[in-house]
């Protein structure tokens, strides 16, 4: 898994975002509660990765590279 | 004891006078102290209940956190010992462990809740089915209390046994300590619902006098008697006027029910949560703000995130998320991508979850199908608002309309009349009665009630439209004004004169205009019903 293939997922939500280096997405309301849970599904469907609810909270959402950190923490967990 | 009676202002008093004279190790155990003496005043019973919701989310949230440093300890001692398999297993196990306490500790709170709360609406709607099979069958109603609050303490200690789970932080090991959270007495009548970690910073604090400080907390409780004496309690019987007669106050009346009703309830319950932040204040202590301005919202997604936060974000954290995220709605979610395109498949699932968050939380607010509808109808809009986004997106590109301030203004008052719309259905017996009162705003014309005098056959007279009116005006001033910072903290810089003549001004106006009614005994809280 790559960076790029978050930052291509959040792309399809938001492609008007540069998500290369926004590190406010939650903060700045740039993805409210919708775009969080299409992410997340997106991420479960394409990397077998189970996102708990407890994980849902602005620092692990508000940057893409925030998001890919957090997903590597929960696949080296699995 | 409510926030406006006498009794309360001399608890209020006795309370600030022992807090700063005792040893400041003391003060909290003196909050917890008068936190059941407040709370003994709504009922004996209500003391019990509390009580075992306390010692339900302690014993619960202690195992928990031992499970968590147990599972820690074990896989740091079997580091490299353990396979990836023998880990995977281990974990489950101890998850099964963790779920069964977490179950012990929320089951036996939502359990509660539900048969206090949800048993006679579910008789009455069995009653009702069996009605249309047989005439002479029928279920009699239980006669069970609702302790005072019951919905705010037990959503705040759920929160915490889910955040001890999620291990978020640790559990309290002071039951008296996690007792207090449980019932600090001015968030037990209408939230705010706090978190652990938030309110844990100052509420087991000691706490030097600190007059700003106090002032402030001082200035805030004048504020919400203001809002509550002199504009909800003034306003409150034209609108019970106008819901008990549904027939006769038809068309420009239910125009003007919505909107003293949406008034009525903003300075009610905003009233009602400036007393509570700026007691807490008084003594040191932060709670977490509830309203930022809500009308000022240019839409409904956003109006929910400035009206009632704390319960808007403990439904987001505790049911919106697991909900959405939970294997099933995870499965789902694959599923309709595969059959029904990856375009309206990832919406099923979304979708899904908000009405389900919505349903809950019209249900939270009262056992009755007015409030299930109103939750469904929130969740029906802000799905509808969801796919009109992109349809708004192209109409700003085409249009410079977007950024004007007479747009902002047409997107407010959209965002104030769909409100209050769905808000009729506090206040009107039924759904049916509801939607036939908002029909004839389109067929009954009669806005000649505006200036024939009608409206002051409300049981609200012409000065106390006008005293309200003024004191809507003052509240709107105050919000404009809290736009770009505190409000206290601008008052505070400037002349003493000019502070002084605020704050009496303020103290004097509840004292004249207040509506205080026969005996002293101002109206309950709308929200302390929840």
């Amino acid at each position: 898994m790559e960076l790029s293939e978050i930052i291509e997922i959040l792309k399809d939500l938001h492609p008007e975002v540069d998500f290369d280096t926004c590190t406010t997405l939650i903060d700045d309301k740039i993805l409210n509660s919708f775009d969080i849970i299409s992410v997340i599904a997106e991420i479960s469907d394409r990397f077998d990765i189970s996102i708990p609810a407890g994980e849902i909270v602005a620092e692990n959402f508000n940057s893409a590279q925030a998001l890919f950190s957090l997903v590597s923490r929960l696949s080296d967990d699995d | 004891m409510l926030f406006t009676s006498s009794t309360f202002i001399f608890f209020l008093l006795l309370l600030f006078s022992l807090y700063y004279i005792i040893p400041r190790r003391f003060q909290w155990q003196l909050l917890l102290a008068a936190s059941y003496v407040f709370y003994a005043f709504a009922g004996w019973e209500c003391l019990v209940f509390i009580a075992l919701t306390t010692v339900s989310a302690y014993f619960s949230s202690i195992r928990l956190t031992k499970l968590h440093e147990s599972q820690s300890a074990y896989l740091k001692a079997h580091k490299g010992e353990l396979s990836k398999e023998e880990k995977k297993a281990y974990k489950s196990s101890m998850d099964k462990k963790r779920m069964a306490w977490l179950l012990v500790g929320i089951l036996y709170n939502l359990l509660v809740l539900a048969v206090l709360k949800y048993t006679n609406f579910a008789i009455g709607n069995i009653n009702s089915l069996l009605d249309l099979f047989t005439a002479d069958t029928s279920i009699p109603m239980l006669n069970l209390i609702l302790p005072m609050g019951i919905s705010f303490y037990i959503f705040q200690t759920t929160g915490y046994i889910i955040d001890v789970w999620r291990n978020k932080y640790q559990a309290e090991q002071n039951f008296f300590k996690l007792a207090l959270f449980v019932s600090f007495f001015p968030q037990l009548v209408q939230g705010p619902i706090s978190r652990f970690d938030q309110l844990s910073q100052t509420l087991f604090s000691e706490h030097r006098f600190n007059l700003r400080q106090i002032t402030f907390g001082l200035q805030r409780i004048l504020w919400g008697f203001f809002k509550k004496l002199i504009i909800a309690d003034r306003l409150l019987p034209a609108v019970s006027a106008l819901v008990a007669n549904p027939d006769e106050y038809t068309g420009t009346y239910v125009v003007l029910e919505m909107i003293f009703w949406g008034v009525t309830l903003y300075a009610d319950f905003t009233g009602g949560i400036d007393i509570t932040i700026g007691i807490a204040e008084t003594l040191g202590i932060t709670l977490a703000e509830n309203f930022e301005r809500p009308f000022f919202s240019k839409n409904i997604e956003e109006y929910w995130r400035r009206w009632h936060i704390t319960m808007g974000s403990w439904f987001r954290d505790y049911v919106f998320y697991p909900v959405s995220v939970c294997k099933s709605m995870l499965k789902l979610s694959k599923w309709s991508r595969e059959k029904l395109g990856a375009n309206i498949g990832k919406r099923v699932p979304v979708y899904l979850s908000t009405l389900i968050v919505w349903f809950v939380t019209g249900l939270w607010h009262g056992a009755s199908w007015n409030f299930i509808i109103w939750g469904l109808l929130n969740g029906v809009i802000i799905i509808i608002s969801q796919e009109l986004r992109p349809l708004y997106e192209k109409f700003h590109e085409k249009t410079s309309i977007g950024g004007t301030k007479g747009y902002a203004v047409f997107q407010m008052a959209r965002t104030f009349f769909l409100m209050s719309t769905l808000r009729m259905l506090d206040c009107y017996r039924d759904v049916g009665t509801c939607f036939k009162q908002f029909g004839t705003i389109f067929y009954k014309f009669n806005p000649q009630i505006l200036w024939n005098g009608d409206v002051l056959k409300l049981g609200v007279s012409a000065a106390d439209f006008a005293v309200v009116g003024a004191g809507v005006l003052v509240m709107l001033a105050v919000s404009l004004i809290g736009r770009s910072g505190s409000v206290r903290k601008k008052l505070s810089k400037q002349h003493i004169s000019l502070r002084y003549a605020v704050v009496f001004l303020l103290a004097f106006s509840i004292l004249i205009f207040g509506a205080y009614g026969a005996g002293y005994d101002s109206s309950q809280f709308i929200y302390n019903q929840f």
